[in-house]
């Protein structure tokens, strides 16, 4: 899943100063999960920013909705009307979500939120980890099903480097090498001999390199 | 046969290779380096130009190549594939060769995060194995990294990696060796050697495989100029060994400049007499560049072998 952070409220806060009204717009998807834009903490962010502008003595409105996946189109409809007499609109949905917003509510100066950081999965409550890099060609049955174009922290493909040592990566004591990794599954599935391939240069035109990407499936395209 | 390299040469024919290494500076003067080429240029058989060595931003190896190639060293150019898209690798390489530079050294460059601009993007399009690939099929098949053809004057380098004995996992750094060697690979610098037990059996697995037949190592080797400075390395720099007893030997030193000197050559006595399938020291005299000729004349390695360049293409 898409992983995501709150920006500081400071930050959001300074954004909107200008502002009476605003329109807080969570996601039910992703960031519900990793516990940065769903329903509750679009309701806190809300509460936070009103209590902080109460303070300033410029009392600040607020409305709150919660979308079912802002990052489908199908779902920005149903807020045509609560935007209307909004100053601004602040999205906590992933990158995907506010720019759908945005597209659909061209007048409103629409705010994200969140950071958007990276996608990939949970390790202990509170703690998330990328996993894909979304090369656009998976590897990972080379490598042992770990992604070395993200978890390699310079993407090496026929690694590990000369920064590798007692199973962490040079840039910290604190990041496993994921070729360490990569090494110690392989040589569990009795597949080391797999290493030996040199790994020819990856086409990163398939990944971002090769601009905007687009995934069609003709098969179920309607009319 | 013509060689690729005056270093090509000498490894080829036997002889025990001395390179060292000139860390180009952070300002666009380059007296230092020219004067650092002078002082070694009878004493070294070539010199690398490091690349933006921990990603701290220097003169670039290339530039710095033509001042130590006119000051009479033969350089190899270091080649990392942190700052450079294949487009920039080839570009440079054309660039190098036609510079006068024939040996050039791939290597992956240290993250970005220990350097001067923390906050740049990496590139990493290719990483040094298939830079190393990459670079013999421009000069043996005569096509770029994308397969098209090199019209004429291909750039026809003498091909370095490196290899480090001290990052984990151990028994795969021989197997990664062996596939620079397949890639490639000429010649081999290792990271600095402090352990000497762990680099004794390392070797004994290259030479077991064979792969010193096909490739010539060169020990890496750094004089230390303080205790402070072994125990920075012990504890600071990811993929490097260096034991207790080398760190106390300097801190119970009088002169710890002088004991770092006798260590280092001691060091390379010992790979040159004791360890079969070296070929070569490469002496990482970090920020002491002016030690190198000391250490070399006291090694026993003085005068160096002569080329005469109508041996070479
Ligand atoms: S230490 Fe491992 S994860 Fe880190 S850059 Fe090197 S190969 Fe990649």
């Amino acid at each position: 899943m898409i992983i995501a952070q709150q920006k500081p409220l400071k930050d959001i806060a300074a954004l909107i100063s200008e502002c009476n009204k605003v329109m807080l717009v969570g996601c039910a998807g992703c960031v519900t999960v990793c516990l940065a834009g769903g329903e509750k903490e679009t309701e806190i962010m809300a509460s936070s920013l009103r209590m902080m502008r109460e303070v300033e003595g410029k009392p600040l409105q607020t409305i709150t909705y919660t979308a079912t996946r802002q990052c489908d189109p199908e779902y920005i409809p149903p807020m045509d009307e609560m935007v209307k007499d909004v100053d601004a609109v602040i999205s906590l949905a992933c990158g995907v979500g506010v720019q759908y917003m945005a597209e659909r509510y061209t007048d409103k100066w629409v705010i994200p939120a969140l950071d958007t950081k990276f996608i990939g999965g949970s390790t202990v409550h509170g703690e998330w980890v990328e996993k894909c890099g979304l090369c656009g060609e998976c590897i990972l049955h080379k490598t042992g099903g770990i992604c070395p174009i993200i978890r390699c922290s310079k993407s090496i493909l026929n690694g590990p480097c000369g920064g590798s040592q007692y199973g962490k990566c040079e840039i910290s004591k604190d990041v496993d090498c994921a070729w360490q990794l990569i090494y110690d599954k392989m040589k569990a599935l009795g597949k080391l001999d797999k290493l030996m391939e040199i790994q020819p240069p990856k086409d990163w035109s398939k990944s971002r390199d090769g601009g905007p990407r687009k995934a069609v499936r003709e098969d179920v395209m309607i009319g | 046969m013509k060689y690729l390299s005056k270093l090509h040469k000498i490894l080829d024919s036997g002889q025990f290779a001395v390179t060292a290494e000139i860390g180009p500076p952070k300002h666009a003067s380059v007296e230092g380096v020219k004067h650092h080429a002078h002082m070694m240029k009878d004493y070294v058989d070539a010199t690398n130009i490091t690349d933006c060595q921990t990603a701290i931003v220097r003169i670039s190896s290339i530039a710095t190549g033509v001042h130590v190639l006119g000051a009479g060293i033969e350089p190899i150019v270091q080649m990392t594939c942190r700052d450079r898209n294949r487009i920039a690798m080839q570009a440079d390489i054309l660039g190098a060769y036609c510079l006068g530079m024939r040996n050039m050294l791939c290597l992956s460059g240290d993250h970005q995060k220990f350097g001067n601009h923390p906050t740049s993007k990496n590139v990493y399009d290719v990483d040094s194995m298939q830079l190393i690939q990459a670079l013999r099929r421009m000069r043996d098949d005569k096509v770029f990294f994308s397969g098209e053809e090199i019209k004429e004057c291909e750039p026809r380098f003498f091909i370095g990696a490196v290899a480090n004995p001290f990052a984990d996992p151990f028994e795969y750094r021989i197997d990664r060796l062996e596939k620079k060697v397949e890639a490639g690979a000429q010649f081999i610098q290792t990271q600095c050697i402090f352990d000497m037990e762990r680099f004794e059996r390392f070797m004994e697995k290259v030479r077991e495989r064979g792969i010193d037949q096909r490739v010539h190592i060169l020990a890496g080797l750094t004089p230390l100029k303080s205790w402070r400075g072994a125990k920075y390395m012990q504890s600071n720099v990811s993929g490097m060994i260096v034991p207790d007893s080398i760190v106390e030997r300097l801190k119970s030193a009088e002169d710890p400049k002088k004991e770092g000197v006798d260590l280092c050559i001691e060091q390379i006595k010992y790979v040159r007499e004791k360890i079969k399938g070296v070929h070569g020291v490469h002496v990482m005299a970090i920020a002491w560049e002016e030690i190198v000729p000391e250490i070399v004349e006291r090694s026993g390695l003085y005068p160096r072998p002569q080329v005469d360049p109508s041996e070479l293409e």
